[in-house]
Order: structure tokens, then sequence, then C-alpha cells
């Protein structure tokens, strides 16, 4: 019998949380300045004095960057604990706090609205859920979000925000790269536009598959983004790592992005970029090459 | 012990010893037969330990330093072989061996890791550890094989991509991501074998395949066991829990949907015979590439894009009663 079929808490998902605590003040961990709780907000949790960027929520980041309303899909999508995986607790345990700390089933929201008015398909990553990892409902999701632009041609938007694949859905979480970076080569072959936003931090397999797959690759500034996690690459080399190693700034300056942008800029950025895109124009189908497989005649529910 | 046996091997240890010593003794009839029994005792034993090895314990022999990698199949099942050098961009990788051979009379591409055996050869290979350019000469090559309507056949044996200053540097992420997405689309066949540690998106940055094989001692896993134990019970000497925890072994993988077939090993793993681990590969490739060579490209590629597709439907479920259930994984 699937867990899903027994008898459960219904879970409330908690008022939207952002991540500034509830006081009237906020203190910023890079410059320590006091900054009034609302202020932040308006700002887009990005430090006013020394511009640093505090991490958004899922819920938050959809915020910023639809015109205004959303329809979410597959929200009810959760893990069923395929492995059944323990380590010091069980996975199960895991997974519950999270969905109750973030009121999401799983890391990642996916979502269809109108950015600048063009409909998009858009992923958001929770990082508040176990650490923004991928496991069969992140893949999944982001999949099936992929194919329904595919279907409706619309652009994708994915925002990244995890620390990689998810250990406790093992291979299964590994395989998830190969699925996502599927569809997006179905994605691309159609023409449409698919732009990537590296957020604070993007790792792991997260960053080996469809972070790094854009037509246009666009960070939020010093965000950490890369393969390996720092601390695995000092065991290596056994020396520190130079200061900025891993950060946006480096990663442009290395040609793995196309722009680092201020999340204060980011939506008309990206408004452009799907301008440029054909986005909103009537995109042509494009002409089936040869032994092209064509997409998928429904897209999943 | 005989240095290439294991500790969980001990049990044979004890009897190759007693053969040893026997040999060095004046041959007499008598001595030929003890030999002889000691022999298939040994052999008895080391087949019902590795019908029972644990997780840890396969780990352990797909890490064994004479288990065969990439060249040695190469000498054993291909003719003609020619390896092709370098990414055309920054270098030559040493983990990654690419090349172009004849395999049952039919040209086709070769890409494997390569770990090396002896210090200066580990040294020469990085350990198995390929940087990007190991990942973009792969795919040069294999889109060279596209180009000329040439079957592509893989090899995996890898602990994970170099995670070093320069692989971060070179974009290893963004060389393992293009190769997920291009290998989705080559038009022609693509068999991967794991043949040893399948070690993460250094693996699966040349793992995608209208059939994906896992050898009966290989394992293929999201991070290594020690990695898993160091983060999760934060204590790397928890790697055994781990290594089960993580089901990483071939007949796990198999139930997960996650592989195409189990190619077996001779008695006590790979390396205790190279030439019948190379014919057992040999079939198993063979028989997969003359199914998926019978397909028509639009074909393959909607049954390579469905396969992976469907990886992990078995862990969706639903948590608002009110939405439908998820089709029920086969
Ligand atoms: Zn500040």
């Amino acid at each position: 019998m699937a867990w899903f079929k027994k008898v459960r808490k219904p879970i409330e998902p908690p008022p939207d949380k952002s991540r500034v605590p509830e006081g009237l003040w906020v203190k910023c961990p890079a410059c320590g300045q006091a900054i009034y709780n609302k202020d932040l907000a308006a700002s887009l949790n990005v430090c006013a004095k020394c511009g640093h960027h505090l991490r958004l929520s899922a819920t938050e980041r959809l915020r910023t960057l639809f015109d205004g309303e959303w329809v979410e899909h597959d929200s009810g999508l959760a893990s069923t604990d395929p492995l059944q995986f323990t380590d010091t607790k069980p996975y199960r345990t895991r997974l519950d706090a999270s969905i109750i700390a973030t009121g999401l089933k799983d890391a990642v929201i996916t979502a269809t609205g109108r950015i600048g008015g063009v409909e998009c398909a858009v992923a958001a990553m929770e990082y508040g859920f176990i650490g923004g990892s991928m496991g069969v409902v992140v893949g999944e999701k982001i999949t099936r979000v992929i194919e329904r632009a595919i279907a409706a041609r619309i652009p994708v938007v994915i925002v990244s925000c995890s620390g990689g694949a998810r250990m406790m859905e093992g291979t299964l979480s590994l395989m998830q790269m190969a699925k996502i970076s599927a569809a997006l080569a179905r994605l691309d072959r159609a023409r449409l536009p698919y732009i990537s936003i590296l957020t604070d931090p993007t790792t792991g397999g997260v960053t080996a598959s469809f972070a790094m797959l854009g037509d246009v690759n666009i960070a939020e500034p010093r965000a950490l983004i890369g393969f390996a996690g720092p601390r695995v690459i000092e065991q290596t080399i056994r020396q520190k790592l130079p200061e900025g190693f891993q950060r946006s700034e480096f990663l442009v300056e290395h040609g793995m992005l196309d722009l680092v942008v201020d999340r204060r800029e980011l939506k008309d950025v990206l408004v452009r970029v799907l301008r440029f895109g054909g986005a909103g124009l009537a995109a042509p189908e494009p002409a089936p090459a040869v032994a092209e497989p064509q997409p998928p005649s429904e897209a999943p529910a | 012990m005989p240095a290439d046996l294991l500790e969980f091997e001990e049990p044979v240890g004890v009897l190759l010893k007693e053969i040893e010593a026997l040999s060095m003794l004046p041959r007499t009839p008598e001595r030929e037969r003890s030999i002889e029994t000691l022999r298939s005792r040994a052999d008895e034993i080391r087949t019902e330990i590795f019908a029972n090895l644990t997780a840890w314990q396969r780990v352990l022999v797909a890490r064994h330093p004479n288990r065969p990698n990439t060249l040695d199949y190469v000498e054993r099942l291909f003719t003609g072989w020619d390896e092709l050098h370098g990414d055309r961009r920054f270098a030559d990788d040493h983990a990654i061996v690419c090349g172009t051979a004849e395999y049952r009379g039919r040209p086709v591409a070769i890409v494997g890791h390569q770990k090396g055996r002896d210090t200066k050869q580990k040294i020469f290979r990085n350990f198995g550890y390929a940087r990007p350019e190991g990942y973009r000469k792969a795919l040069r090559v294999m889109q060279m094989a596209q180009k000329f309507g040439r079957p592509i056949l893989v090899f995996i044996d890898t602990p994970a991509a170099y995670p070093g200053v320069e692989s971060e540097e070179r974009g290893v992420a963004e060389a393992i991501a293009f190769n997920l997405r291009e290998m989705m689309m080559l038009e022609v066949p693509i068999i991967v074998t794991v043949c040893g540690e399948g070690g993460s998106g250094g693996a699966l940055g040349i793992a995608i395949g209208d059939r994906v094989l896992m050898q009966e001692f290989s394992v293929y896993s999201v991070i290594p066991p020690e990695g898993c134990a160091a983060i999760l019970w934060r204590d790397s000497n928890r790697k055994v829990e781990a290594a089960e925890a993580l089901r990483i072994t071939a007949p796990d993988l198999m139930a997960l949907g996650l592989i195409d077939g189990i190619v077996p090993e001779p008695s006590g793993g790979a390396h205790n015979d190279y030439d019948t681990a190379s014919a057992l590969v040999d079939q198993a490739i063979s028989a997969s590439l003359d199914e998926v060579s019978a397909l028509s490209v639009p074909e393959r590629l909607d049954a390579r894009y469905e396969k992976f597709r469907r990886m992990g439907e078995e862990g969706l479920g639903f948590m608002d009663l009110d939405k439908p259930e998820p089709p029920q994984a086969p």
C-alpha cells in the first residue's frame, strides 16, 4: 500500500513565512546594518546599505518575478521515501518537518503566469526544504513544467537554490539530472527559450544539470555556484580556497555565466531576455529536423 | 593473505596459503589431489562469499585495484583501436579515454573512464577523476560517431568528477550538464556499461544511453558512501550503513528501474578472470546493441527519453487526497 493512502494528519500550510524574522528590524548578515523589516521586503530582501542579497523563499521569488497571479502546478506531489532511508533519523521525519516548516510538499514550486506580459513556465527552488535538494519530486515537477511549456510553446525560467541531489533518495536523485536535461533537450530543439537563474547557493547535481543549461544563465551577485562543495575541494587540494572562489563574479570571469544581475533589476533583464527569445510573439513552429522527436502529444497532468 | 584478496575473502586466503605451501613441496600424486581438493574448496567458498556480499563489500570489489577497466575491455573485445585525444579546447584528459575500433566487424566509438593501476598510471589518469575536458572530449568523439552513424559504447568507472580548482574554473558542471542534454539527442545507439564505480555526476556525464548495464559487483551512487556518512551521520566510519541505505548495488538499481540489465561476473569478481569477465560483457553489449540498432532513430530517441523520464516514478505520491493518484510504475 502506498503511504499516501494512509490516514495522515492534514498539514496546514503556515501563512507565508518570509526568511525575515518577525521582529521589526533585521540585521544584515553581511554588513550588520539594522534594516527595517518593511524596507527589506520593499527592496526584495537586498540590503540597501551593502547590497547583500538575503535568501528568498520560493513563494517570495515567484512574487518578484510574476506580474501578478500565477497558477501553481503539481503542488500535491510528494516523496514516498522510496528507499525507506534512515540515517541518524528517518528521512520521513525530515520530510515531515520540512513540509511543516515551508508549507510545501517538496523543494520546488512550479507555476505558469505572466512575466512582462509574457506567459512563462517557472520553477523556483525552496532552500528551506532540505537544503533545496533535488529528489524525485523536484525532478518530476520540473520535468512536467518543461513538458507543459513545450506543449504550450512558452519559455521556461528556473530559479535554482539548491545544495544538489538529495542523498536520501540515492541514485534516484542522481537520475533526475538526466530526466530534467532530457526535457530541456526537447525544449531546446523546439526552439523555446530557457533562462536559468542561479542564486545562492547552486551546487552539485543541480549545477551539473539544468542550472548550467540556460540559453542565458543569470546569477545573483555573490552567489555560491559550483559543482563540488568548497570543503571537498579544500580537502582535495589541501589548502584554503581564495576569497571569491565559486562566487558569481568568479564564474562570469571564467565564462560560465552570461550575466550577474542585482535582484532589484532581475525582472527587467529577464523581460528583455525573454523578448529576445521571441516569447510572447507568435513563435513559429520550428521546421522539424530529420528524425527529430516530436514533443509528447499530451503533457502529463 | 595474498595482496589482491579483499578483507572478507580471508577464508579463501587461508586455503590459497595452504595450496601455496603444498606447491612448494615435491610433487606427489597425493599432494596433487590435495591441491585439487583445496582449489575447488576455495572456489566454492569464494562463490558463496560473493553470493552474499553486503553493499559495502561490493563497493570494495568495484574499487579493487585490479578491476578490469576500459582499456582491458578494449583489448579483449575490439580490434583496430585508435585512441583519439583531446577536447580541441583545452587539453587531453587522461581519466577518460576515447577512440574508434571495430566491434564484431562493425565500426564503433568507445568512451570510458580509466583509473590506472600502478602508482605512476594512477597519477597519469588522475585516479579516474575526470576534468571538464574529459567530458568535452567524450562529447566531441560521440558527435563524430553520430556524424558517421556509428554506435557508441561507454564504460563507466570513476570515483567522481575531479573536485579541484581547475575543474570549477573550466566549468565541470557545465561540461557534464551539456553532455546530459546532448547525449539524449544523439541519434546513434548508445550502450553504457558500469564496470566499476559509478561515481555520481562524474559517471552520469557520459552515461546516458539506450541501455545502461551494470556489472554484477559494480556500484552506482549519488555520493560515495564515505561522503554520505560524513554528512548525514557526521562520521565517515558509518560508510557501511551509508552504502546499505543508498541502495547502490546492481540488484538494487535494477529493482528501482534505473538500469536495464546486470552483467554477471566470474566467481570472485571481474578482477579474478579478465577473459571470462570480458566474454560476459561482450554477450551483454552485443545483445543490447542488436536490440537498439533494430529501432528507427525516432523510436530510439523516444524510447531513450521515456526510459529516463520514468526514473523515480515509484517515489512519487500525492498528499492532496482530492488530486488523482499518479500512474503506477510498471
Ligand atoms: Zn548589508
